[in-house]
């Protein structure tokens, strides 16, 4: 029976989000709440893995009551559990303070069952740092795998998972001890379809919801915006490129033009 | 932490197949401004197993010094052995800036030193700078998927740490001539307490020329209209010995695989010309091209975005288009070549 949990966070949908120009920040409203699609990849494998060794799935998110949105979501894709932590001493986090108060959580959790394997998404779509996933394991001391874009094995009882982890050129095949934490690449699985008694489960789900009272051993220093080195100083829109030459005429005339344009180097095409 | 304990702008140095990563070299470059700039050292930090002669390059590329890590435990990058190397060497020697390239080895490396330390790092950063008096890091990078840009400060703790998108940074044109100093240094480390191994590493060499490299990159997005209309975007290339690069939508549809997607979450490319037919020009594409020496957008739309960020623009549909230039480059193309060899002959001759 393996333990694993899925870290998941909720995102707007940064490809139709409007940027407010006043404050330079993304128009909410504008933007619908979604579960970030790199963390479904992460409980789609955690749900797989599951159906492969036997076990118990949960989800963790930090965020506001809203998030539960998100839980649910990973309910209908076969998790088990949902667990989330939400108070306004975690607002304002970094990836440092992020990954302070979801090891915490992780800690909670493990004291109810155990946990064997922890899976996070490659990154979010609207912080996009991708530094929250190892940050959690090596303040829990467990061995980060980034990058894994398939399983091979997790043997629970000889203690070890072995992965393929995607490099630049290729893969490289790892073993890790157990427990250890994952973050997925996207390709490492497609998104099944929820069967309908996990949507109808889902539709009716609470999570656990802790505050940061409800964490054992929290120093309240490390949390949120006051547990966080980074500071967000300026946000600002990108300039505006300025637009290229149009080729006009006939479409064998531009054709003619681009060929010229292109011929020109011609240093590309001697050799 | 007292601040002014923290010295130097350092960057660590990563290897690939026994050779400095290019990113490295970049990052050397910006460092070498920000070290100048604040009046200090640029230092380097090089961990690998017979990696040592490698410091002499580092020094032309602008490091005053290195520190060299080289134990066989290094042999294959691993979180653990690479961080304990990485911490010992910024605890003993207290640098004020750390820059790493966003590579997945990079990110990897930097997230775990972070949380270890503890520091603020700032991801995938495009623009650097320093306040000269303050020592205090300037890095900015695009946010919400490339909508916006954001400057991230980390005022009370040190180093400061940054990932830097590689392909962004300049290197400097190397000078054999310059040295520094190597500072040797050993930890610890036995193989059985790692809780990782390396047990093989698999190259997939991707046929054409590797994307990230080619002089010329064709790339095609869902504008192509399907798989089959994709196909001449690789004849295309073929012809003009170019490779082959994609939007995300046309990875997400399968009509190609993820090796050529241009952009935020694949890879970022530099050519002397590149092609972009029948991609609309979203931000998160445009991120990972807009360096390009020439860029040619072909697109039905006279309002998508990808005419902005373009240098010649043409308003049709590709699958009309694209036919008549590898029609017209097949017969120009040899042309130029033969001229170019007759000219060779009359050389030796
Ligand atoms: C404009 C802007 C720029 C920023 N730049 C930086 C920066 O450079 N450095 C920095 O330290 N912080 C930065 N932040 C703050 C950062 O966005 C937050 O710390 C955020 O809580 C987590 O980071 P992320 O979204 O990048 O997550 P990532 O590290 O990209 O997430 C990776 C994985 O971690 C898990 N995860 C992440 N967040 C949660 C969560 N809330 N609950 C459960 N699981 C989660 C998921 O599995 C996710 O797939 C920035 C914020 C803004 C608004
Ligand atoms: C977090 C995040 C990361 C992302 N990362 C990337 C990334 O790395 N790379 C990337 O590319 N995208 C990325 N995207 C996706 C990006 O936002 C766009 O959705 C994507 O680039 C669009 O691909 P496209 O231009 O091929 O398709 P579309 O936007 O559908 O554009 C198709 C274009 O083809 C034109 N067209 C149609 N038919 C013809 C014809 N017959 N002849 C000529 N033109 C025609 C249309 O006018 C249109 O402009 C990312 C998105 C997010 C949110």
């Amino acid at each position: 029976m393996l333990h694993i949990v899925a870290c998941i966070k909720q995102v707007p949908d940064t490809k139709v989000a409007k940027i407010n120009p006043k404050t330079n920040t993304i128009d909410r409203a504008s933007a619908p709440a979604i579960l970030n699609p790199y963390d479904a990849h992460a409980v789609e494998e955690a749900v797989r893995l599951k159906k492969r060794y036997g076990g118990v799935v949960s989800v963790l998110t930090m965020g506001p009551p809203p998030a539960v949105k998100a839980i649910r979501k990973c309910i209908e894709l076969g998790a088990d559990e949902g667990y989330m932590i939400s108070d306004r001493a975690f607002a304002g986090a970094d990836t440092l303070a992020t990954s302070y108060a979801l090891a915490k959580a992780l800690e909670q959790i493990a004291k109810q069952r155990p946990i064997d394997l922890i899976i996070c998404g490659k990154m979010t779509i609207d912080g996009d740092t991708g530094q929250v996933g190892p940050g959690i394991a090596r303040r829990l001391d467990i061995p980060p795998l980034t990058g894994v874009n398939k399983v091979v094995e997790i043997n629970k009882e000889k203690g070890y998972a072995i992965v393929h982890r995607k490099l630049e050129d290729g893969y490289e095949v790892v073993k890790s001890t157990l427990p250890c934490l994952f973050t997925v690449e996207k390709e490492i699985n497609d998104i099944s379809f929820a069967p309908l008694p996990n949507m109808i489960k889902a539709a009716r789900y609470y999570p656990t919801i802790w505050t940061a009272n409800d964490l054992e051993n929290v120093d309240r220093k490390q949390l949120g915006l006051k547990g966080s080195p980074t500071i967000v100083s300026k946000i600002w829109t990108p300039p505006k490129p300025k637009g290229g030459e149009m080729l006009e005429g006939t479409t064998e005339e531009k054709v003619e033009q681009l060929l010229s344009i292109v011929l020109e180097k011609k240093e590309l095409f001697q050799s | 932490m007292n601040l002014a304990d923290y010295q130097g702008i350092w960057v660590y140095i990563e290897v690939k197949d026994g050779k400095v990563a290019p990113v490295s070299l970049e990052l050397l470059g910006a460092g070498r401004k920000l070290a100048d700039k604040r009046g200090t050292e640029l230092g380097g930090v090089l961990i690998g197993s017979g990696i040592k002669e490698l410091a002499p390059t580092l020094f032309a590329y602008g490091a005053d010094v290195v520190y060299v890590y080289d134990d066989p435990i290094f042999a294959h990058y691993r979180t653990e052995p690479y961080m304990r190397a990485l911490l010992h060497c910024c605890q003993k020697y207290k640098p004020e800036v750390l820059l790493y390239g966003a590579t997945p080895t990079g990110k990897d490396l930097a997230s775990a030193i972070a949380t270890d330390l503890p520091t603020g790092l700032t991801a995938d950063t495009t623009i650097l700078d320093i306040e000269e008096d303050t020592g205090l890091l300037l890095a900015s990078r695009p946010a919400f998927g490339g909508n916006i840009m954001a400057t991230i400060l980390c005022k009370k703790y040190r180093p400061q740490m940054a990932t830097v998108r590689p392909k962004v940074m300049k290197a400097l044109p190397p000078d054999p001539t310059r040295t520094g100093r190597i500072v040797e240094e050993r930890i610890e480390l036995r193989e059985e307490e790692m809780r990782t191994k390396v047990l093989e590493v698999v190259r997939q060499t991707v046929k054409k020329a590797r994307i990230d490299e080619a002089d010329i990159v064709v790339a095609g997005g869902k504008g192509m209209g399907s798989k089959e209309g994709f196909q001449l975007i690789h004849e295309l290339a073929d012809v003009l010995g170019a490779a082959v690069g994609a939007s995300r939508d046309v990875v997400e549809a399968g009509w190609i695989d993820h090796h050529h997607q241009v952009g935020q979450t694949g890879v970022t490319v530099t050519p002397k010309i590149y092609f972009a037919i029948g991609i609309s020009g979203a931000i998160q594409h445009i991120v990972g091209m807009q360096n390009s020496e020439l860029i040619i957008a072909i697109n039905k739309d006279p309002n998508a975005p990808i005419f902005q960020s373009c240098h010649y623009g043409i308003v049709g549909d590709a699958l009309e288009i694209v036919p008549l230039l590898i029609k017209r480059f097949k017969e120009e193309i040899p042309k130029l070549k033969a001229s170019a060899d007759a000219k060779e002959e009359i050389r030796h001759a």
